[in-house]
Order: structure tokens, then C-alpha cells, then sequence
């Protein structure tokens, strides 16, 4: 008997893993497949339609709020990544000391639980009577995608070394040119990186609108989870399908991000 | 310019938003622990520890304090369910890290891509998709009673079992990407080592990928117990009533019961908890990785 021996082969763990995806996915699936249900009810199939889709884009409330989301999310995007780029850097370049003590700072909005921080941000707006609209929820947005933002970013810092910066200044290049012209197109990539990720954690978050907000400023998430609460509806399953389909095309658009920043 | 001024300067914008709306918040939220609740929410002096009495004991007619363990239920709950999200997670994930770190260098990424793709999906969608699969005329329920494995619907939803479910199935990705990065190093000569020496596939798991992949665990429960423990949407949606958790407790002091000392006292118990929890998993992770 031949026994060429693979030793990373071991039997059943494909399947295993294949269970594993059917887990992850599944759910997705089921709830795109109801949401092209015809019928006015959720459990009973009356045959495929776009229906409710028609009806989810043409709910005001809902192109509100959604509205909400997209400003919210850019806004923070944009602040959180011009305050990561040059926050990622100076952590990279940092003493040691000094850097752990900033980069754990920086981490806090990952590690404190996201209700405590919603809740902590309410109290603190409220006290300092700080009722600015959607420029509220903006800021406690910004706070919580920064270390998003800035985590490509310090991994692109810290793979690209300093020699090309050097070489740049050796030659007499003003600060500001060696940023603009070396520093800037080699982060790039990571940028972007960043901010989708930065976009994505924005646009999914529930619980800091939920609790900071108020009722001008309400996001696609709370809107949605206030419909999931009063019932569940076709209509719930279509829009929550369409949140999910642009999530998978931001996914997609990072992912095309970071392979063309390997293949550099 | 000094070479120490401008990491500084660099990092000041970062810590000046951070420092003005993470910790200063987390200090008020401190400071309203010891507040007196004002009756239509918010807080007012005199100063008080009522917040954190009112976690152990509830108050009689009388004024009397009497001991009530309610809370400190939803307290133990929390931390059990956060624990067994990252066992779980761990056991089910390890394999599929292995799987991935010992293909072909070329199917990893997409691979790693495939099991990442949900956690991109917003995550009051992918609670929701439970929603539809375990509640009463969900889709489990009438399988079971189409194949007629059942009469009644069984009861799926609103329970520890359903949060468990939804927790694991929001948190899964975070505990396979750190246990990938730390068997992708390990190197496959090790294991060919192993079979030389007469080793089983068993033993070869057990003794060589299991340890190194340990290191991995162990970061994946920091991501993800401590998001797991003050989680709001999941026990919200699936655990309902019967399976209320720390965050369910807190978001209704301050909405619903207009109790924010209360809340802020709760807050900061989970926040002290979740940090020395970090602290010290971060000291055992740095003493161990010293050879």
C-alpha cells in the first residue's frame, strides 16, 4: 500500500468546514430568499416578487433615515481618517513607552463595551447640554472610527520603514513635500483601507445612535430595528436584505483595496 | 523640531477627541454613579451610593434594605454566556483555522475572505436572520412540524440557548482570524516530524498544532468576551425577557426606568471589570511569550 503521507491532510475537516460556512451563511440566505416573497405574510410563499423592495425604497421614513446614516457615516469617516493618518504615524515613530501608553489610549473605544460608551456619551451631552442634531451623533461616531481607521494604516506605517522618507530629505525636500509626495501615495492604499472599514463599523452601528440620538436623527439601523419591534413584516426583510447586499459590496470594494495593495 | 515632540504632535488631534469624548464621558458616567436619580431621568446631588446598593438589595416599605439577587443574576449570566461565546467559538473555530493555515498559500486569502464575509453584514441584520430562523413560525419550527417531528412550535427563541446561538454566530470570525495568524507560522516539518516518530494524526493535533495554536485563542477571547459581555442587540432580539444580559440592564436604566445612577453604576462595574480583565490577560499573554 502506498501511503504518500500530506501532513496537513486530515480526513473530514473539509466537511467540517463546509458545515462551518453553511452556519455563517445560511441565515443570510434565508432571509434574502423570504424577502422576494410575494405575499403579505412573512411565513407563507405566494411567489416571488420585487414588491417590497418597491415599497422600502419608496418609504419616506425610511430614504430618511437612511439619509441620516450616509451623512453620519461620511462625516465621521472623513474626520476619523484625516485624525488617524498623521495618529498612525506618530505612534509608529513613537518611543516605545510612549506608544503603548497612546496606542492603548487610542484602543479604548474597542475595548470599552459599546453600551457603556453610548451610555457614557449621553451623560456627558447631557450635561454639558450639548444638542447640536446629527453633528452629535457625528463626533460620538468619529471616537469609535478612529482606531478602525487607523489600524491599516499603522500596519502600512510600520511595513514601509523610513529609507524612501530619508532618501526624500537627503535631497533636500521640504517636510511638506516629502509627506505629499512619498509618505501620502504610499499610505494610500491603507487609507482607503481604513476608511471603508471606518464607513462599515459607522453604518452598522446601533446602539451609540440608539441611546445618543433623538428623533431627528434617526439612523437606517434604529429605524429598522424600531420596524422589527413592532412586527416582522415582508418590508423588515426587504430592507434589512438591502442593507445586507451593500454591506457585501463594501466588503467587496475593501477586499479589491487590500489585494492591489499586496500585489504593490 | 525635537525627534520626541513630533510623535506628539503627530498623535495630538487623536488624543485630544479621544481624551474629550471617550474619557471624559467614562469620568462623568463615574461621577453619576454617585448622583441621587432625578425623577423624569438625569441626576441631581446630593451625593449617594444608592446606584450600586440598589445592585444587591432592593428597599422595603419601611426603607428597610432587603437583599435581592435579580441583578446580580443578569450579572453572572452575562459573564457565563460571554465565557461559554468564547469557548464555543474557540472550539469551533480552531479547526477551521487549521484548516485554512495548511492550505496552499493561494486559496488562503479567499478562504479567510469567505469565513470573514458575515461579520462585514450589519449586525442587527444578521441577529435579525435568527429572528426568522427560531421563533414560533420561523423556519426550524415549521420544518420540524412539516416533517412532523412535531405538534406544537417549539419554544427557540427567548431563551439563554437562542442568545448563546446568536452570540456565537456574531462573534465566530473574530476567534478564527487570531488562532489563523497563529498557526499560519507554524511550520509543516514539525508535523512530518511528528508522523516520523510514529506520532497519530490524533497526537500530532493534540501535542503540536494545539499548543501553538493557544496563543491565538487566548487573543481571540480578549476580542471577544469582553464586546460578547455588554452586547445589547443580540440578548435583545433573541433572549428576550427570560435572558436578559448587563447591556439590557444598562440601556434600560437610562431609557425606560429613568434611573441613570443606577446605569452609570453598572457601567462602571462592567467597564473595571472588562479592564482588568484585559490587564491582566495582556500580563499572562507578555510573561508567557518571554522564552
Amino acid at each position: 500500500m502506498k501511503r504518500a503521507y500530506d501532513p496537513t491532510h486530515s480526513p473530514g475537516l473539509g466537511a467540517y468546514v463546509a458545515l462551518i460556512i453553511l452556519f455563517l451563511y445560511a441565515p443570510l440566505a434565508v432571509l434574502t430568499v423570504y424577502s422576494f416573497n410575494g405575499g403579505n405574510l412573512v411565513t407563507v410563499w405566494n411567489g416571488a416578487s420585487l414588491r417590497w423592495f418597491e415599497a422600502v425604497i419608496a418609504n419616506g421614513d425610511i430614504q430618511d433615515a437612511a439619509l441620516n446614516s450616509f451623512m453620519i457615516a461620511g462625516s465621521a469617516t472623513v474626520l476619523a481618517t484625516l485624525i488617524a493618518i498623521p495618529a498612525a504615524m506618530g505612534l509608529e515613530r513613537a518611543s516605545r513607552r510612549l506608544g503603548v501608553a497612546l496606542g492603548s489610549l487610542f484602543a479604548l473605544p474597542l475595548l470599552v463595551p459599546e453600551i457603556v460608551t453610548a451610555v457614557t456619551t449621553l451623560v456627558f451631552f447631557a450635561s454639558i447640554k450639548l444638542r447640536l442634531g446629527l453633528a452629535n451623533l457625528v463626533i460620538a461616531h468619529t471616537v469609535f472610527c478612529i482606531p478602525f481607521a487607523m489600524m491599516p494604516i499603522r500596519a502600512r506605517v510600520r511595513g514601509m520603514g523610513e529609507t524612501l522618507e530619508n532618501a526624500a530629505r537627503d535631497l533636500y525636500a521640504p517636510p511638506f513635500a516629502v509627506f505629499r509626495r512619498i509618505t501620502l501615495p504610499l499610505l494610500a492604499p491603507a487609507i482607503w483601507s481604513g476608511a471603508i472599514l471606518a464607513f462599515v463599523v459607522s453604518l452598522d452601528d446601533f446602539v451609540i445612535s440608539a441611546l445618543v440620538g433623538d428623533a431627528g436623527t434617526t439612523t437606517l439601523p434604529v429605524y429598522v430595528y424600531g420596524m422589527i419591534r413592532r412586527g416582522i413584516t415582508p418590508e423588515v426583510n426587504a430592507a434589512s436584505t438591502l442593507m445586507l447586499v451593500f454591506s457585501l459590496i463594501l466588503a467587496g470594494l475593501g477586499r479589491s483595496l487590500s489585494r492591489r495593495r499586496t500585489r504593490r | 523640531m525635537t525627534q520626541r515632540a513630533r510623535p506628539l504632535l503627530l498623535t495630538s488631534p487623536a488624543l485630544a477627541v479621544i481624551g474629550v469624548f471617550m474619557l471624559v464621558p467614562l469620568g462623568y458616567g463615574l461621577a453619576y454613579s454617585f448622583l441621587t436619580a432625578s425623577p423624569y431621568g438625569g441626576a441631581e446631588l446630593p451625593l449617594s451610593a444608592e446606584g450600586y446598593v440598589q445592585i444587591l438589595f432592593q428597599r422595603d416599605f419601611d426603607d428597610s434594605l432587603y437583599f435581592s439577587p435579580t441583578y446580580l443574576l443578569i450579572l453572572l449570566r452575562s459573564i457565563v454566556l460571554a465565557g461559554l461565546t468564547s469557548v464555543i467559538s474557540a472550539a469551533l473555530g480552531l479547526p477551521v483555522a487549521w484548516f485554512i493555515a495548511s492550505r496552499p498559500a493561494r486559496w488562503q486569502g479567499t478562504l479567510l475572505f469567505v469565513v470573514t464575509l458575515p461579520f462585514w453584514v450589519n449586525s442587527l441584520v444578521r441577529t435579525y436572520c435568527w429572528v426568522l430562523l427560531l421563533r414560533d413560525q420561523g423556519l426550524v419550527n415549521m420544518a420540524l412540524q412539516g416533517a412532523g417531528l412535531t405538534q406544537e412550535p417549539l419554544p427557540l427563541m427567548y431563551n439563554d440557548g437562542a442568545t448563546l446561538v446568536g452570540l456565537v454566530y456574531n462573534f465566530l470570525p473574530f476567534m478564527v482570524l487570531p488562532i489563523y495568524a497563529a498557526l499560519e507560522r507554524l511550520d509543516p516539518r514539525l508535523i512530518e516530524a511528528a508522523h516520523d516518530l510514529y506520532a497519530t494524526r490524533r497526537r500530532a493535533f493534540l501535542r503540536i498544532v494545539l499548543p501553538l495554536a493557544v496563543p491565538g485563542m487566548r487573543a481571540g477571547a480578549l476580542m471577544v468576551f469582553a464586546p460578547a459581555l455588554g452586547y445589547f442587540l443580540v440578548p435583545d432580539l433573541l433572549g428576550g425577557g427570560r435572558s436578559l444580559m448587563i447591556g439590557n440592564l444598562i440601556q434600560s436604566a437610562f431609557t425606560s426606568g429613568r434611573n441613570w445612577p443606577f446605569g452609570a453604576a453598572l457601567s462602571t462595574l462592567v467597564t473595571a471589570g472588562v479592564l482588568v480583565f484585559l490587564v491582566i490577560a495582556a500580563r499572562r499573554g507578555r510573561v508567557e511569550a518571554t522564552p
